[in-house]
């Protein structure tokens, strides 16, 4: 199932404003990849073009190449509808959807999209997913409870058994731990390095600690000052960006001088 | 990556052209009210005089029931207008916290009576309570003009239905007011009690300046329902001519004037009345206008965000 | 500072200069007394007590509180005492209200009948045999029952689609288009119109399209339509406006369109506002008289046709029950029906409002555990 993306000059603009330039990178299929960076560098901007979800937002755009296993998914006829059931997300705070119960949450990828499926089949992706979201033990017993009643941290996982039950190919996640206390974040990142088996994850952190325990490889976007464009600065196996990273806007930032 | 996706499409082009068809619709119908109004009011412009009720023409016939709905409506804001920013005050800052709410609820409920009902407590039970006030009034300062007598006998003059007015307009300015006070700042409140200030002081250093614009407007809307409000004047009000003095029969409006004539009239005195009716439209138009313009104003200097 | 209380109680310097706490109660316990005095100089009655009372109880507290604590808490103590005041003459005219409506209109509501007939073949005369024989008042509000619900029912039809969707498209589409800005005004200015010219459209409009005189019911509910739907959409967009972004990204994010992610994510999120938004715009509209009156004209008997035909409602029963009595010379039948309309009238209204609470505050995404 797995895929890998391959990125070639992309530009994202908001409106006319140019916000980031010149991005390429590689990211290989079943690897945890993360994003850091300076706030406000661009790096969840351009997480969001990894699946055109940047385009909720009104007047962004972006423009150049990036291919899911080859394919373009800014390619001509391209649906972004389509390429979102490719390429699912988790996003910096849990949101599960308020009026479903737990199990409808984890079901409403298929249910949303009107698909047919039989009970058994529903009953058995259920619990695929909460059990792939290391979930399953926690709430097998209340899966009919509104999914709002959960922790913090449960309800993450079940963004993430949500995100996953729709099968895609790649997983995005947005600081997905910036909102959950140490135990729940714990939970969380050993459930990545899990994910990592069978998806391509993409993670965007403001933690460094956390892109070191996490990610195969690690991308450093800098900013060069307010009202310019992010860029990617370093791309690297994890371990090289934070012992012996090429550039020394890099070197500062893993260090601790600023950001 | 483009397969199953071309009848989605169409749902989402669907839906949203739906969705902005339903707009578009409500500004259609709000052309239409201008435009019908427009053209059903036209015979009676050009109308011979002699045709119009009272014969003297359409702007004659219209003139003094404008001036008795701009009476009518001047009188209750200007008593609902300080009794309502009371209530808000005591809703915000002065009952109990465990009250204030269900306060709130009572003065939404005044809101929610509807208007014949208080025009005919009006008619009921006002008016007869209120006719010996009248009469005494008329005797005693009875040579002030508009406390002129002989005094209506059945207390049905435009000063108990602008009474009426002001009960049905009060609960609109005290809910948009009450929603004002809540919203000002913590800060320049407490930095007013923590200079000593008692609570008037407070009230009127930081609520009050704070409050003001929204107050402006809330009067406005209030104003807007009071020169459109049919019931209470119709049921309220024993009509007749222009009159200066409030407590003799006499006066009318525009709103009730249309009421008690529409069912029976026919002719050109549905055209009359039509354009009375879009006069009135204007009218109230104008007065919400100016209350927007004085919102929008007052959210660029409020800085919010 | 000097003492200006009794010295011989001990006092600390935080509360020198203080009205002692039982001040309220001992200047009210005069100002009763003193008001009951002044009124029955004049003829006592109760209201004219309260006023006296009030306004004693004003000064006197006032006057004490500036003597005793200076002029700044005697200011306080003033507006403290008129704010309080108006809200004491706010609530007087809603409790006459209640108060004349349960008394006026109990005995018509309880007449047998009076709910289940119409006022088919009720004359001047049988209303004369009433008063003279003490018989029962004939007559009742069935047919007016029936003209209320379906004339709301109608614009209920025609408003709740049309509001809820344009305020989908304010939401959802809108994105500060000039378009969305132009409907945003434009249904501010809506709210605005009185409801005797949106009645007047209404009668312009069918006048127009099926020829002069056309009074039906379904006239009245375009009338009442155009002065829901403004009504509708606000309280829709208010609570669109509240369902988190997040939870359309979320769907968004699982492949889902986004017209199925608003009819499946964002309006069943706010379903419960949109319903109670709803109710309090029927609420209104079920009490409005004047449009009706221009539009569906009266009718004595039970009109089922919502498109054809006179119909009569609930509030102009009321209103031509009291301003032309069935029979002239007897007036008293007919204020009898006409409260006992005003009454289920009201019970109406504040029925819906209590649903609308209902909604509000039951079907409102559950948040425990």
């Amino acid at each position: 199932m797995s895929k890998r993306i391959d990125v070639k000059d992309l530009n994202v603009y908001y409106g006319n404003f140019l916000a980031v330039e010149g991005v390429n990178i590689n990211i290989e299929a079943k690897s945890v990849t993360a994003f850091i960076g300076p706030s406000g560098c661009g790096k969840s901007t351009f997480l969001r073009t990894l699946n055109r979800m940047h385009e909720v937002i009104p007047g962004a755009y972006a423009k150049g190449e990036v291919l899911l296993d080859g394919a373009d998914i800014y390619g001509a006829g391209v649906d972004p509808v389509t390429v979102r059931s490719n390429i699912g997300m988790v996003f910096q705070r849990p949101n599960p959807f308020p009026t479903m119960s737990i199990r409808d949450n984890v079901l409403a990828g298929v249910k949303l999209n009107n698909k047919r499926i039989s009970k058994g089949e529903a009953d058995a992706l259920v619990e695929k997913s909460l059990q792939g979201a290391n979930l399953w033990n926690e709430v097998k017993d209340r899966l009919d409870k509104p999914g709002s009643g959960l922790s913090g941290g449960q309800q993450q996982r079940l963004c993430i058994a949500r995100a996953i039950a729709v099968e895609p190919a790649v997983l995005l996640m947005d600081e997905p731990c910036s909102a959950l206390d140490p135990i729940s974040t714990l939970a969380v990142e050993d459930l990545i390095n899990e994910l990592k088996d069978s998806y391509t994850v993409v993670i965007v952190t403001h933690n460094m600690q956390q892109a070191a325990r996490v990610s195969d490889k690690t991308a450093f976007f800098n900013i060069a000052g307010t009202g310019k464009p992010g860029k990617l600065i370093e791309f690297a196996e994890t371990s090289t960006i934070f012992n012996n990273p090429s550039q020394k806007a890099t070197e500062d930032y893993v260090s601790g001088r600023f950001g | 990556m483009t397969g199953s996706s071309a009848s989605g499409r169409a749902g989402d082009k669907v839906f949203s052209g739906t969705a902005m068809g339903a707009g578009i619709l409500i500004l259609l119908v709000l052309f239409g009210v201008a435009a019908f109004l427009v053209v059903q009011a036209f015979p009676a412009l050009v109308a011979k005089p002699a045709d119009i009720q009272g014969g003297a023409g359409f702007w004659a016939y219209i003139a003094p029931i404008v001036i008795g709905t701009l009476i009518a409506a001047a009188i209750a804001l200007v008593i609902a207008t300080p009794v309502a920013i009371g209530v808000a005050l005591f809703i915000s800052h002065y009952a109990p916290r465990r009250l204030a709410s269900g306060l709130g609820y009572v003065i939404d409920l005044l809101a929610a009576i509807p208007s014949v009902v208080y025009g005919a407590w009006g008619a009921a039970f006002l008016a007869p309570a209120i006719a010996p006030g009248y009469a005494w009034l008329a005797a005693n300062l009875g040579w002030i003009p508009i406390f002129a007598g002989p005094a209506s006998a059945t207390g049905k003059a435009i000063l108990t239905a602008a009474i009426v007015l002001a009960v049905m307009i009060l609960p609109i300015i005290t809910s948009l007011s009450r929603e004002i006070f809540l919203q000002t700042p913590k800060l320049h409140e407490e930095a007013a009690l923590a200079l000593g200030a008692t609570r008037w002081e407070m009230v009127r250093m930081a609520v009050l300046p704070f409050g003001r614009p929204g107050i402006i407007s809330a009067v406005m809307l209030g104003l807007g329902r009071a020169l459109g409000e049919t019931m209470a004047v119709a049921l309220v009000l024993s009509s007749g001519a222009l009159t200066a003095s409030l407590i003799q029969s006499g006066n009318q409006t525009i709103a009730a004037e249309i009421a008690l004539n529409f069912p029976e009239a026919s002719g050109v005195q549905v055209n009359t009345l039509i354009a009375a009716g879009l006069v009135l439209f204007v009218i109230t138009l104008a007065v919400n206008m100016v209350a927007r313009w004085i919102i929008t104003k007052h959210k660029e200097f409020s800085g919010a965000n | 500072m000097t003492a200006t209380m009794t010295p011989t109680r001990r006092r600390s310097h935080l509360t020198k200069g203080q009205l002692p706490k039982y001040a309220p109660w001992a200047v009210l316990g005069v100002a009763l007394v003193l008001g009951a005095a002044l009124i029955n100089l004049i003829g006592f009655n109760a209201f004219g007590w309260g006023i006296f009372t009030a306004v004693l109880f004003t000064v006197g507290l006032v006057a004490w509180s500036g003597a005793v604590e200076g002029a700044r808490k005697a200011k306080d103590k003033l507006a403290t005492c008129l704010v309080v005041g108006s809200f004491l003459i706010a609530v007087l005219p809603l409790v006459s209200v209640i108060w004349t409506a349960l008394v006026n209109g109990i005995p018509g509501l309880l007449t047998p009948g009076f709910l289940g007939t119409s006022m088919n073949g009720v004359t001047g005369a049988a209303d004369n045999r009433a008063v003279e024989n003490g018989t029962k008042v004939l007559g009742g509000v069935y047919h007016a029952l029936i003209g209320t619900v379906q004339i709301t029912a109608v614009a209920t039809i025609i408003s709740v689609p049309v509001g809820l969707l344009t305020s989908v498209y304010l939401v959802e589409y809108g994105n500060d288009r000039p378009l969305a800005k132009a409907i945003t005004f434009f249904v501010d200015v809506m709210t605005g119109i009185p409801s005797i010219v949106a009645g007047l459209f209404a009668a312009a409009f069918f006048f127009l399209v099926m020829g002069p005189g056309t009074k039906t019911g379904a006239v009245a509910a375009v009338a009442l339509s155009v002065l829901m739907i403004p009504v509708v959409v606000r309280s829709s967009e208010e609570m669109l406006k509240i369902v988190p972004n997040e939870l359309r990204e979320a769907a968004y994010a699982l492949g889902v369109r986004k017209w199925r992610t608003i009819l499946k994510v964002v309006i069943p999120t706010a379903i419960s506002g949109i319903a109670s938004g709803v109710t309090l715009a029927i609420a209104r509209v079920i009490g409005e008289t004047a449009p009706i009156l221009v539009t569906a004209g009266f009718a004595t008997a039970i009109n089922n046709n919502v498109f054809g035909g006179w119909m009569a409602s609930l509030p102009t029963f009321i209103y031509t029950q009291i301003l032309n009595p069935t029979s002239p010379s007897n007036p008293g039948p007919s204020d009898q029906r006409a409260w006992g309309a005003a009454l289920v009238l009201i019970i109406l209204v504040m029925l819906l409002n209590l649903i609308a609470r209902l909604i509000a505050s039951i079907f409102a995404p559950k948040k425990g555990r």
